[in-house]
Parts: C-alpha cells; structure tokens; sequence
C-alpha cells in the first residue's frame, strides 16, 4: 500500500494524539479514578496504534498497543493508577513523541523501545484481579435465555462492559410486528426512535442497514444500553402501533463470552500486534461512533483567506441591493434580499470563526514541560494558565508556540530558585508560573510571570559591559527597562552556571527576534526577590474582536468590548466638575468624562441635552467615560489596520467593515486615557 | 522601426483643475469612482479617511490638497487612482482620470523651476506631446512620511 500521500494527516493526526495523551495523563495524576479519563487515554492509544500500524511504523505501533494494554488493564480495574506510574506512562509519550518527530522529519520512526515496553508491560501485569472481577459480573447479570448475537466484536463489548461499570443495564430486547404490518421499514424506524429516547443501541440484529430496507420477516433483536427498568422499556415500545409482542431481557457479557468460547474454537484476540487485526478493528469502530467525537477536515488556510476575501466582496454587493431594494419598494425583492441578508450573517460569523483558534492549542502543552523541566532542575514549579480560550489566527498561534516554550524555560532556570533558596528567602517551597493571555484593542497580550528570583540590575549590567554590549558611561542613561532588555541582546547570558536548557545565550534574542518579525514587541518589568514579567504583545492581523458600535454625529465608532466596563446614560445634575474639568461619580469613584468629539475634532452639537450617554471603559485601575451621541450595538468585527500609510493614527487603533460595507473606525481606549 | 521608439513609459493620465498629471501603470493598481469615505481624525487635512476597496481598509488622500491646489467638490467625473508604493496601498482623489498612454521616455524632461501651481518636489519630470504638457508625479515624495512631518514644520512656522 502506497502510504505516502496519507503521510501529513498521519503526522498531524499523531500529534494531536500524543497532545491528547500528554494532557490526559496529567489529568490522570489529579483524578487516578476517572474513568472518562482513562476512556480518552485508551481510545487516542488505540487510534494512535492503529493508524501507525497501517502506516508501517512498527515500534510505534508496538509501543502504542503496550501502552494501550495497560489502559485497557486499568480500565478493568486489575491495575491501579498510581503516581509512580505516570512518571513512566509520561516517558512512554515522549518516546512516541521522538518516534513522530523522526517520522516528520524524513526519518522511519524506528526506536529502541525494549526497555519501556518491558516495564509498562510489567505494570499491565501488576496485580492481576481478573478473576473476582469477571464472578462481580457474573452475580449482578440474572437468568437469561440464549441470546440471538453471536458476532458482536470485542469493541461492542467494551462499550456494554463500560455501561455496566457505570450503572447502566444492558438489555437485549425482542420485537415481533403484527404480520399484517404495511410499512415495517417505518414501525422500526419508530422503535428505534423510542430506544433512542431510553438508552443507546448498540447493535440490532438484522443489522439495521437490513431493516431500513425491510430486509427481514417480523422479528428482530437490539442491545440496548439504558437506564430504565425492563417493564418500562417494554411498555414504551408497545406503544408503537403494529407491533405483536416486545420481550425484554437482560444482556449478560459473561454469558455471552462462555456461549461464544464454547461455539467457537479459540478465538480470543490474544494478539493485537498483526496490522491485518488493527485494521479490522479500526473499521469495527468506525461501525459505532463514539458520540460526542466531533468531525474534522484539515483545510488549507489559504483557501480560507480567499473565502474570507470573496465573502467581503459579497458582503459590499449586500449592502447595495439592500439599497436598491429598499428604493424600489418591490415587496417580493425585499423579501428576498433580507433573507439573503440573514443567510449571509450566518455565513459571515461562521467564516470568521473559522480561521480562529483558542490559545489553548499552544498552553495545552506546557504544564507538561514545566512538570518535566522542573523536576530535571530539581525544582518545583506550579503553572497556572489564564485565558487559555483568548482566541487567536491560526497563523500567530503557528508561530508563538516556540518563542512562549523560551520563555517558560528561561522563567524556569534563571527565575524560580531551588527550594532551599526560597525557603531561606521566606518564600513557600513551590514557585509558581502565571501564564496570561488577553485580548486588547488591537493586539494579543501574553504575559509569563514568575515568583522567582527577579533580574539583578548590577549583574546585567556588568555582564553587558564584560560582553561589550555598553560602555560605562552608556549605563547612567538607562532606563530600569531598558537594562532589563539588555538580557535579550544577542550574546548575554546572566547564568553562570551554563544548563542545556536556557543560558547557551542564543534563547532570549532569538525570542524577541521571533516576536518582532511577528510584528509585534516584549518588553520585561522586574523587581528583585520577587520575580519578572515578560509581556509580549503581538498583532491580530485577522481577528474577530466584538465590538459596541457607537454614533457621534453620523460617524460610526467601534469600541472594543474587552476595554468596556459598562455604558450608562447619565443626566446633567449627575456631572460634576474638579479641576476644571468635567467628572462623574461611578460607583464611588471619581472618573474623568472624556467627550470623544473633542479627540476626534467632529462639530459638538447637541452641548445642553438633559442626558449623556456613555461609556465607561478601562485601562489597568485607570478609567474613562467617554461621552458618546449614541449607542448602536455589539457586533463581531474583523479587525483590519489602516495600512502602513495611517498606522501612527492617535486614538485609532484599526477599522472594521461593517455590514454594509462602510468603514468604521476602531477606538483604541488604552491612548485616551491617560 | 527605429530602436529608440521602444524605450517608451506607460503612464495614466489624470487631471486636477486644469492640468493634466502622470502615474507610471506599474505604479497603479486600479481606479475607482468615487465612494462613501470614512473620515480618520487627527490625521493630515489632505487626508481624507479610508474606503473598503474589497476587503482591505484603504486610505485616501485628496490629491488636489496635498498639492495645495484649491478644493472642489466631488463630482461623476472624480476618481480615485489606487496606487502602490512600497508595502502602502493608497487612494488619490483626482477630478478625472482621461486615458492611457505612451510616453517616450526622451521627451521626459526635468522640472522646470516654476511650473502652473505645484510645488516641484513633487514633481519627477513634464513630458511634452504634440498639444499636451504632463506632469509627472513622484509619488514617493507624495506618500512619504518624511515630507508630510517637514511640510508640518513649515506650516507649524
């Protein structure tokens, strides 16, 4: 099999399972029982050997199917979670890990593996509890008679074991039609709407393909997976009409298995490791659905740029039919043109949706580096993550993955002391790392915080004039800021102890290189003892922000609503003046009103209206009433720059295209308040 | 045919008040009527504001003001010359945008000292035609940030 064409969705389809894996196991070591956990561990290992399988990848698959075996040994309670074992589990990934990349990077993704796969196997081994487990099982299931499945696959049973486990019954139910039943195809289609409603079906016999089609004589079988009491099961079927008779029985998998093993010569699936198995039960799985396991398509993101352009362009020709339709004053086009119109804001918010990704697909990966890094520098390190779902272009989440990963190590190795030095220092043991991501106006703001250590002025500064980076009498110019950005020169390194992890002094500048070619900039505020923050700020060239659009006198204005603190309408009893200047009272504290007709120089008309609108927005602790005609409304908008040409605009920060195909212009909040 | 007539310059002809200006074509990228402009405040006065030209936010300056030649209003005649220099993309306002044409690039001639109401340093060259006297633009010196700054310091004087 010619393999090669599948090779990019292989690679990044492994990827994302070995995230999975990584953020799932750290789950894991907080909550050892959670089932749904260890089901989402079990299933990407299970896609993950599979998919490697039919790629040819054989360590990969082996390993994959050892590390499923233990789940799958977990998942039937003979093994327990313990936190030992996810160190290992953790190691394991990270194999997997250098096998892709290898594989990404040309190579056949082979790997000496003997030695994990001796020890995971030996955790799969344990403690064995097979045996009470299977008589538990036995108990619970009552008398049954002889089931009409014989051919239900090993991956149907785990899902029916599962539900059992979780308190669910499984049931195998028999309907009989009244042989006098015109449309049989439609009298199953309604009970399976019924057991649809109770439970979920796990397999029908004849299969349903064969019922849709009538295929069958009056009778036929389901698994069902529910809840309900039997009595209740049957009497909601027979209220379909046409039916004869329902029986309704328990469904026990021990009995199944004895029947089966006895029918049959062995036929227990005792190796997983052939390809030809892997595929077959690949497809088996494919026959069931997981539910809640969302589709997905890659898709080019040029394409998505050109979809994005053309629906623009659409959007302008929207705008002037609205016009002519509504000069026209023809009923039937008016109709027309404002489902058009609703049709096209449909397809507006789900294009622009499109394109975004959560930060998360970036964060999801450090609290597992941290972990590691932390322990090889025999630190400990917490990593707390806000704002994971700020929303960010595909395009910049691509390229601030590395730059982030830089920072984080180096928040690490030079800022978070040993334990003995904090505790020494006053501190508690365990240093923490505040990973902080926001929208803001018309920029990404990440900011990595740590409790550490703090940059020593003095020692940057004589590391810079040592490396002839400054002279002495540079120094005395310096700003606090600009000595701390000394750090991200090329060639500085403050550590003086050199570590393979930060401090070969090619991180930093490599950092801010890579943020600046972003377009956008970082700059460091530290205090010593008590740690640093880096801020990177980055552009959104295409993002969707909400905005609340506002009038003032015929212009259009768009306020970003990360900045809005609230709109009010306030009378003219209610502003005050101090200092000569105009004030009102929000909530107890003094806010100076700023009348956006002055910063934007438009005719103030409407001076001595009883009542004011405005809108309060922040900066930091600072705030502003910005005093507006009116308010329109929220709206999602792309943001785009005013180009090159007007980019130093005061108070602007970007335009938008409204609906109607007129430009709006972004007010940046942050430059008005002073 | 002689070799000399093929070192021609393809320009569009435009014109402001009574005076008929040039723009080399590779320096165009389309010409568009008059629309609905967004102002931009605090910005220059021959700024006028920005258009959406098909998706992408596009400012646009009044050509007739950043030349200091008196303003008119706007009529089915006046165009924008959409116009590309370096990574800006930016609109002229222009009373008529008349026709394509070919200049012999021998009949460019530079600057004379004085010449109808625009200030020379924008001004790259006149070609002469038969009847016709064009004006050839240096955009460069009409969109840099540089000369608007200087231009601000004159005025601030």
């Amino acid at each position: 099999m010619d393999t090669a064409q599948y090779l990019d969705v292989f690679i990044d389809e492994s990827k994302e399972h070995i995230e999975t894996l990584y953020r799932k196991l750290l789950d894991l070591e907080k909550n050892p029982n959670e089932k749904t956990i260890i089901e989402e561990i079990f299933r990407s290992a299970h896609t993950l050997k599979g998919m490697s399988a039919t790629m040819g990848y054989n360590d990969l698959a082996t390993l994959t199917h050892t590390l499923e075996n233990v789940f799958d040994a977990i998942r039937y309670e003979r093994v327990r979670v313990q936190s030992e074992m996810i160190d290992l589990l953790v190691e394991t990934v990270d194999q997997l890990q250098i096998m892709v990349d290898d594989i990404s990077g040309g190579g056949d993704g082979s790997h000496n593996i003997t030695r994990i796969e001796k020890q995971l196997q030996l955790i799969e081994k344990g403690q064995l509890l097979e045996d009470t487990e299977q008589d538990l099982v036995q108990e619970e299931v009552s008398v049954h008679t002889t089931s009409v499945f014989t051919n239900i696959d090993e991956f149907e049973l785990s899902i029916l074991n599962e539900s059992q486990e979780r308190g669910f019954q499984n049931f195998e139910i028999t309907v009989r039609l009244r042989e006098d039943c015109l449309l049989k195809g439609a009298r199953v289609f309604m009970v399976f709407e019924v057991l649809e409603q109770l439970g979920e079906v796990i397999k029908s016999d004849p299969p349903v393909s064969d019922l849709e089609e009538e295929d069958f004589e009056f009778t036929f079988s389901v698994i069902l997976v529910s809840n309900q009491a039997p009595k209740e099961i049957e009497e909601k079927i027979k209220k379909v009409s046409e039916i004869e008779s329902v029986m309704v029985h328990p469904f026990s998998i021990t009995k199944y298995r004895e029947s089966k093993d006895s029918n049959s010569s062995v036929n227990k699936i005792t190796d997983h490791n052939s390809v030809n198995k892997d595929k077959e039960e690949q497809q088996k799985e494919l026959q069931v659905p997981v539910k809640n396991q969302q589709k997905t398509i890659r898709v080019n993101i040029d394409k998505l740029d050109v979809l994005m352009n053309l629906f623009e362009e659409l959007i302008i020709d929207r705008g002037r039919l609205e016009q002519i339709s509504s000069d026209l004053k023809n009923a039937d086009l008016q109709d027309t043109v404002e489902r058009m119109s609703r049709v096209s804001s449909d397809l507006q918010s789900i294009i622009l949706t499109m394109r975004m990704v959560p930060i998360d697909h970036v964060f999801s990966r450090f609290p597992r580096m941290v972990r590691k890094l932390a322990r090889d520098l025999e630190k400990q390190v917490d990593i707390e993550i806000i704002g994971a779902d700020t929303e960010l272009d595909r395009t910049v989440i691509d390229e601030i993955g590395d730059p982030i990963v830089h920072l984080l190590r180096n928040a690490i190795d030079h800022g978070i002391e040993t334990p003995e030095e904090r505790l020494q220092k006053g501190k508690i043991e365990k240093g923490t790392i505040k990973l902080k991501a926001y929208h803001s106006g018309n920029h990404v703001f990440i900011e990595i915080e740590d409790d550490g250590a703090g940059i020593n002025k003095e020692k940057v500064l004589s590391k810079a004039i040592n490396n002839g980076l400054l002279t002495e009498r540079e120094i005395d110019a310096l700003t606090d800021q600009q000595i701390y950005e000394l750090i991200m020169e090329s060639g500085f390194s403050t550590a003086d102890k050199i570590s393979d992890i930060s401090g070969r002094g090619v991180g930093l500048d490599v950092v801010k290189n890579t943020i600046e070619s972003l377009g956008g900039s970082i700059s460091i505020d530290s205090e010593l003892g008590k740690g640093s923050v880096f801020s990177v700020q980055l552009p959104l060239t295409l993002t969707i922000i909400s905005v609340l659009l506002v009038e003032l006198n015929k212009e259009k204005y768009a306020i970003p609503l990360s900045s809005i603190i609230e709109t009010a309408i306030v009378s003219k009893e209610q502003i005050l003046s101090a200092h000569h200047k105009k004030v009102i009272d929000f909530r107890g504290k003094v806010v100076p009103l700023v009348n956006l007709k002055d910063v934007f120089d438009i005719p103030n008309t409407n001076l001595d209206d009883e009542y004011t609108s405005i809108v309060i927005v922040k900066k930091g602790e600072k705030m502003a009433a910005l005093v507006v005609d009116s308010f329109i409304g929220q709206q999602e908008v792309v943001l785009k720059s005013l180009g090159s040409y007007l980019s130093n605009t005061f108070a602007i920060s970007g335009a938008t295209i409204l609906g109607d195909g007129q430009v709006a212009l972004i007010i940046d909040s942050n430059s008005i308040i002073k | 045919m002689s070799l000399e007539t093929t070192t021609e310059k393809k320009v569009i002809v435009f014109q402001l008040k009574d005076e008929e200006f040039a723009v080399s074509v590779q320096q165009i990228g389309s010409i568009e009527r008059i629309q609905s402009i967004t102002r931009v405040p605090n910005t220059e006065k021959f700024v006028k504001g920005v258009i959406n030209l098909r998706g992408v936010v596009t400012p646009i300056i009044d050509l007739r003001t950043r030349l200091g030649i008196e303003e008119t209003e706007y009529n089915d005649s006046t165009r924008i010359i959409i116009v590309y220099l370096d990574d800006m993309e930016v609109g002229l306002i222009v009373d008529a945008a008349n026709d394509v044409i070919d200049i012999p690039t021998q009949t460019i001639e530079p600057a004379p000292e004085v010449i109808g109401v625009v200030n020379q340093d924008y001004i790259e060259g006149v070609a002469k035609l038969e009847n016709r006297l064009l004006i050839l633009l240096d955009l460069r010196k009409i969109l840099t940030a540089e000369e608007i700054t200087e231009l601000k310091t004159v005025e601030g004087q």
